[in-house]
């Protein structure tokens, strides 16, 4: 198929449709919801199911049914909703059924605006709702990666009986792009076995989140545990950009890291040795990769659109080998690429040792940075 | 001389052989037991998906011989709306308490009536909170003790209860919704009859359907089992009077 000029957000219900989804439920929410729209004259001309639930609690409630039969389903929202649909997102999880939930993410925390943001990474990474669970954290940084990804989502939902979130912002939500969409996949007849669908000659197949036994809880714990173990073996994904011979490695995701990489760019032409590497999956964290590259690099500089939440990975992998800086614009700002290249010369000359905290250092620029703006 | 016998009564076919957890005299028994018989009345054990509830039907599913899932606090609606939305062949069911449905879930089971999904809702009033350990229910009668509102339910702090029956009964989407009691064998009898009504509302896709049964809490009532069943009778019919409160014009004719 050719490459079309697409919207984020309609591009993105599209891959998903291509990819077989046979259910969407949601509830309107700035940037997202042109994903809601365009699900609700697309899937019923398809004969599949749409609703436009009376919340986000609802909508994941709904999301939850629906995984319980096996079929392929999703919703998509952004921070606050994201934030309703917690309590859906842990019984989907403690319940091991697949599904697929997009974050657009906007500023915050409450109410907030609906500029881009990367201030869910805790939220979405670290779990967000109650208890021990694992999603898997896709994060691309185009809507052609965005498609390609949401497709590989709904399979991972799949292999794994796990939950998959793909991670955009604002800018991937509203901006157009040339993209290519893959063919109409057709949908599978075959149920899994532990899906509910009526138990005809079988015994009947129960779904539940409860292990009332704490030590059932416990077992279950560590079946989710050691799942997620064979998961990040096995779905690391990350891109690279001039890493080999880098003496300073930015690390960014989502918008973040593409503006990174426009900067990088402009780094190598003025003949700075910058490399970055950008996550595509933020769970599992491709720590493997940051480990080896920690080793060769003088120094890391990790840019965000939040006030440094991957960093605190970055750290904790890092384990202080080299010192590692921090650029993040917060509240839906996103950085320009020369605010970054800035950034990426600042780092190459700076020959100290790193804080203990990189945010003690970046709050007084960012300071100066927010002065010349207003 | 050949000895015959009779089968007159023996668990249905929807039952799995487990005996339940709940107290001496609370009417969940007789709600599960009459939903069995009708299901297998109508054949539908093997198509049927039931969503339970969170409160003290928590584990319902451990009683009915079919597939089933465990909703959110009162978010079986919402799950069951995902479900039947995606298997409009098969039946879908909750069973649900006051708490979770007039409180926690009143959003979800509003709506679903409201948009008219094809599900039958078994709404087990019994005025508190089971599971929990015996408190104010939305649907608490003015002046009930109750372990939250240890002096009786004062209308002026703590408002009044919810007529759920009356409320979804103004939904356009709403097909099949009425009161029934479980404090005697008669009352039993109707309630077992609105319940296959319901399922057959359900299969002739003529909309929401929601059975109201006014059923006991002896243990934290603090009664015993027959002054429970009195109380149903005394105390809660005049407040939540019996009675059909919609039924769609097709279901009129249909003898069950």
């Amino acid at each position: 198929m050719a490459k079309e000029l697409l919207k984020g957000n309609h591009a993105f219900a599209e891959a998903a449709i291509r990819a077989g989804v046979e259910a969407f439920y949601g509830y309107p929410i700035t940037p997202s919801t042109e994903f809601l729209e365009y699900m609700s004259a697309r899937l019923p001309e398809l004969g599949r199911a749409f609703v436009q639930a009376e919340s986000e609690v609802s909508a994941i409630n709904m999301v939850y049914g629906a995984a319980c039969t096996g079929k392929r389903v999703m919703t998509a929202s952004s921070s606050p909703g994201i934030s309703l649909m917690m309590e859906g997102i842990s019984y989907i999880a403690g319940t091991e059924v697949p599904a697929v939930v997009v974050n657009v993410m906007r500023g915050g925390p409450g109410l907030g605006n609906i500029a881009p943001s990367q201030g869910d990474y805790y939220q979405m990474i670290k779990g967000g709702g109650h208890g021990d669970y694992f999603p898997i954290v896709l994060a691309p940084a185009s809507v052609q990666e965005a498609i390609d990804y949401i497709s590989l989502a709904f399979d991972l939902a799949d292999k794994y009986r796990a939950l998959v979130h793909v991670v955009v912002d604002g800018n991937m939500g509203q901006m157009m792009e040339p993209a290519e969409l893959p063919p109409l996949r057709e949908i599978p007849d075959k149920v899994p076995d532990w899906a509910v669908s009526g138990a005809k000659d079988r015994d009947p197949n129960i779904l539940t989140s409860i292990y009332i036994d704490p030590v059932d809880e416990e077992v279950t714990n560590l079946r989710l545990l050691k799942r997620w173990k064979e998961i990040e073996k096995n779905e690391v994904i990350y891109k690279e950009y001039e890493v080999e011979d880098a003496e300073v490695l930015v690390i960014g995701f989502g918008t973040a890291g593409r503006v990174a990489s426009s900067a990088v760019r402009e780094a190598r032409e003025a003949g700075i040795k910058a490399g970055l590497l950008r996550p595509i999956t933020l769970a599992p964290f491709p720590a493997d990769r940051l480990r080896e590259l920690a080793d060769r690099v003088k120094r890391i500089l990790v840019v965000e659109m939040n006030s440094g939440m991957m960093l605190d990975d970055v750290l904790r992998l890092v384990k202080g080998k080299v010192p590692v800086e921090f650029y993040g614009r917060m509240g839906g700002m996103t950085p320009l690429p020369d605010e970054i290249y800035g950034e990426i010369r600042r780092v190459a000359e700076n020959k100290g040792p790193g804080a203990q905290d990189p945010r003690e250092d970046w709050i007084p620029r960012l300071e100066k940075v927010i002065a010349g703006e207003k | 001389m050949v000895a015959t016998t009779e089968l007159i009564y023996q668990r249905p076919e929807s039952f799995t052989d487990v005996h339940t957890h709940y107290c001496p005299g609370c009417t969940h028994g007789v709600a599960h037991r009459l939903i069995a018989e009708v299901l297998d009345e109508m054949g539908l054990r093997e198509n049927t998906i039931g969503v339970a509830p969170v409160g003290c039907s928590v584990f319902a599913y451990r009683y009915f011989k079919m597939d089933f899932v465990e909703a959110a606090h009162g978010r079986a609606p919402a799950m069951a709306t995902g479900i039947k939305r995606v298997l409009p062949n098969n039946t879908v069911f909750t069973y649900q308490g006051d708490g979770d449905l007039a409180s926690i879930g009143m959003a979800e089971i509003m709506h679903a009536a409201a948009r008219g999904e094809n599900i039958s809702v078994i709404f087990i009033n019994n005025a508190i909170y089971g599971m929990t350990g015996g408190q104010m229910a939305p649907t608490t009668l003015p002046g009930m003790k109750t372990t939250s509102s240890p002096l009786g339910r004062d209308v002026e702090l703590a408002g009044y209860p919810i007529r759920m029956s009356e409320i979804i009964s103004n939904l356009d989407g709403a097909g099949y919704v009425v009161r029934r009691s479980l404090h005697n064998p008669a009352n039993i009898r109707k309630a077992k009859k609105a319940i296959r009504l319901a399922f057959e509302t359900q299969q002739r896709g003529l909309g929401f359907s929601m059975v109201e049964l006014l059923s006991s809490c002896p243990t934290n009532w603090k009664l015993s089992a027959q002054e429970a069943l009195d109380f149903i009778a005394e105390k809660m019919v005049p407040v939540f009077p019996l009675g059909d409160y919609k039924v769609h014009p097709t279901l009129e004719s249909l003898k069950v």
